[in-house]
């Protein structure tokens, strides 16, 4: 249960802004194993965010490379880092992030249904992912009929339906109260110890305590990187 | 970056096409539309008002044209009419009431016998004289035009007897005293019984009816000057020509309050039949011509519905070029509304956008997503306009009892034109919404 699923090299990320260059990641070089279950933790400005967005494919690193899986992703076309995140990575946000319009059971489909698996196939994966976070009883719910914490448990499911290789959570209980942020974060427990990877990105130290491995980020640089 | 053009990402788009993914985005798009039932509604009145106007008024006006064809046409295509007309001088004389003397004017026989034997290519003459007079019924009457003409009057007018025969030769040669009836006429002065073998009195004298004319559709109602002709034959009433040649005279005299005034006129109206289409303006022009060469005043004037046809179809196609005018011009104020309305609904959407990025989506993907929305707008909005516009014309129809005409290919057009404007409209939202940043459009609130 060794095999390496991410490798940063030597990544960089620069933002022009106006005629200034930010430096938001300075080189960071990192691997993660499948199977772990990391914390991200840094100040604010740190490159938190600029990680998060590269781990995800959403932006492409100005220089280095990143590896996830066995694919070199760092420089792909738009088209193709769609196809990825669609593929292999899951998305959990502080605000949930669900499209109102939809259904429970239709905003957990969303991934299956940008790559275009037949319709009758992943609305019952969908239904089952959404048995596994407990709401099989709000299956045709709105989400705005729901409370935070279930919004965030359909977001989880939504994040577990292409059954990526990493799933990377943004302040996942930021938006919580105390009692739901337990509930989420004992279902991500359950989660990596089912054999998910987990990428946590949080300032909250109660939070990444749940984490076997931390990384620090200061001014755009690994600050320490410790496992327990 | 290959898929960031908008070329490439049509290219991809219909690459990925298929009719079970086109279906579900259907479905999500009516789902977003609906989500927002009031604003939908009011982005697609434009296109409805627009659809639903083309149509109706092609409907309408399709059926004012057909309606001034037919009349045009029971004129007879192949037909040139002379009509005697009062000298603009003599009309002055007369209105002032004040003239002693026999106006006299108008087409004569001599004219009618030079024509028949100096222009080539005129088959057939018809003769007729008209005197305005009440026809009575016991104690009924009727004002109508008393006709005296030649027996092959129904054929070369397309005007038909209903019931009982036309007059002839035979009634011709001897002067009897026989009338053919307008249809119109017959109720007002037959409410009963049938007309046929009674006695109507014009005047002094009597006449028997031998028959009743067909009824020709709405054309009798008209009363546009230029279109006496078109009258048909409900309000007149028909003898032979030699009966009223005697029994009417060659003056006609006409009684008004404290004066009274005479004319003599030979003929009032000669149809003249060609013998072929092609050759129907140039006998026209012979006519004119050797008409204004024998009569000294300008107390005559030719009516060639041939022209008359030509004018309503040139005027119909003004017609149309107007209403694809405004047809264009309400379809673009629509799909600018739609556009606009899309526009905003893409900076509303933002983080939707964004969602579906994370979660997968390509850009041609937020494309489809955003064009079959349009493409539903302005397509209800042409179905409902489609059938606002053919439930229009039978309103107007029951109502104001004109005729209309809904052609086929009006409500096709209208819905087609309808769809387009929603691609053409919805291409450059979509793109927008294509274009934008995943990252960016994750963080906006």
């Amino acid at each position: 249960m060794s095999s390496r699923i991410v490798q940063f090299d030597n990544v960089r990320k620069h933002y022009q802004m106006g005629l200034v260059v930010v430096e938001a990641l300075r080189g960071v070089t990192f691997g993660i194993e499948a199977g772990e279950y990391i914390s991200i933790m840094g100040p604010s400005g740190c490159g938190k965010s600029t990680l998060l967005n590269l781990l995800g494919c959403l932006d492409r690193p100005t220089s280095g490379r990143y590896l996830l899986g066995d694919e070199d992703v760092s420089q792909m076309p738009d088209d193709a880092l769609s196809s990825v995140r669609g593929a292999r990575l899951g998305f959990v946000f502080q605000s949930y992030n669900l499209i109102q319009q939809l259904t429970v059971v239709e905003n957990i489909e969303i991934p299956l249904y940008y790559q275009g698996r037949p319709e009758a196939e992943s609305r019952e994966t969908a239904r089952k992912l959404a048995a596994r976070v407990g709401l099989e009883d709000r299956l045709e719910h709105k989400p705005f009929e729901l409370s935070g914490g279930q919004q965030q448990r359909v977001a989880i499911a939504r994040a577990l339906v292409n059954d990526p290789l990493v799933i990377l959570a943004d302040e996942p209980t930021g938006n919580l109260d105390s009692g739901s942020g337990v509930e989420i974060l004992a279902l991500f427990d359950q989660l990596n110890a089912q054999g998910k990877t987990l990428i946590l990105v949080t300032h909250d130290t109660s939070v990444a305590q749940h984490a076997r491995r931390a990384i620090h980020l200061c001014d755009g640089e690994i600050e320490s990187d410790v496992r327990r | 970056m290959s898929a960031a053009n908008p070329i490439g990402l049509a290219e991809t788009l219909l690459r990925d096409l298929s009719l079970a993914r086109l279906k579900r985005t259907v479905r999500l798009g009516i789902k977003s539309l609906w989500l927002h039932r009031l604003r939908s509604l009011l982005t697609v009145l434009g296109i409805v008002f627009g659809v639903c106007s083309v149509i109706a008024m092609l409907a309408i006006g399709e059926g004012a044209s057909f309606e001034a064809q037919e009349q045009i046409k029971n004129l007879g295509s192949q037909n040139i009419i002379l009509r005697s007309t009062k000298p603009p001088e003599e009309q002055k004389i007369s209105d002032k009431g004040s003239q002693s003397y026999v106006l006299q004017y108008g087409i004569t026989y001599t004219d009618v016998k030079s024509i028949r034997a100096t222009i080539p290519g005129v088959t057939i003459v018809l003769p007729a004289r008209i005197i305005r007079d009440y026809v009575w019924h016991i104690s009924r009457r009727v004002d109508c035009d008393v006709v005296g003409t030649v027996p092959w009057y129904p054929e070369l007018r397309n005007h038909r007897v209903a019931d009982g025969r036309f007059f002839t030769d035979t009634d011709m040669d001897g002067k009897a005293g026989v009338c053919v009836l307008g249809a119109e006429m017959v109720p007002a002065l037959f409410p009963l019984e049938s007309p046929l073998g009674k006695h109507v009195r014009v005047g002094g004298e009597y006449y028997q009816v031998i028959g009743v004319m067909e009824r020709s559709g709405q054309a009798a109602k008209t009363d546009d000057a230029t279109d006496t002709a078109a009258k048909g034959a409900s309000q007149r009433m028909f003898i032979p020509l030699e009966t009223a040649k005697v029994r009417f005279g060659e003056v006609l005299m006409r009684r008004r309050s404290g004066s009274f005034e005479a004319e003599r006129v030979q003929l009032h109206e000669v149809t003249v039949k060609v013998a072929s289409l092609e050759q129907v303006m140039s006998v026209a022009d012979a006519i004119k011509q050797l008409l204004e060469h024998n009569h000294k005043k300008k107390d005559f004037e030719v009516v060639v519905p041939l022209e008359l046809l030509k004018r309503a179809e040139r005027t119909k196609q003004i017609f149309n070029i107007v209403l694809g005018s405004i047809a264009a011009i309400s379809l673009l104020v629509g799909g600018i509304g739609i556009m606009n309305i899309m526009l905003a609904s893409v900076t509303e959407r933002t983080r939707e956008i964004g969602i579906r990025r994370a979660l997968g989506a390509r850009r041609h993907d937020i494309v489809l997503q955003f064009l079959v929305e349009t493409v539903l707008l302005s397509g209800a909005g042409g179905i409902i306009g489609v059938f606002l516009g053919v439930a229009i014309p039978f309103v107007v129809t029951w109502t104001a009892g004109m005729k209309t005409i809904i052609t086929l290919w009006s409500p096709l057009l209208a819905f087609t034109i309808s769809a387009l404007v929603g691609v053409i409209f919805g291409i450059y939202p979509a793109l927008r919404a294509a274009q934008m940043d995943p990252v960016e459009a994750l963080r906006h609130e």
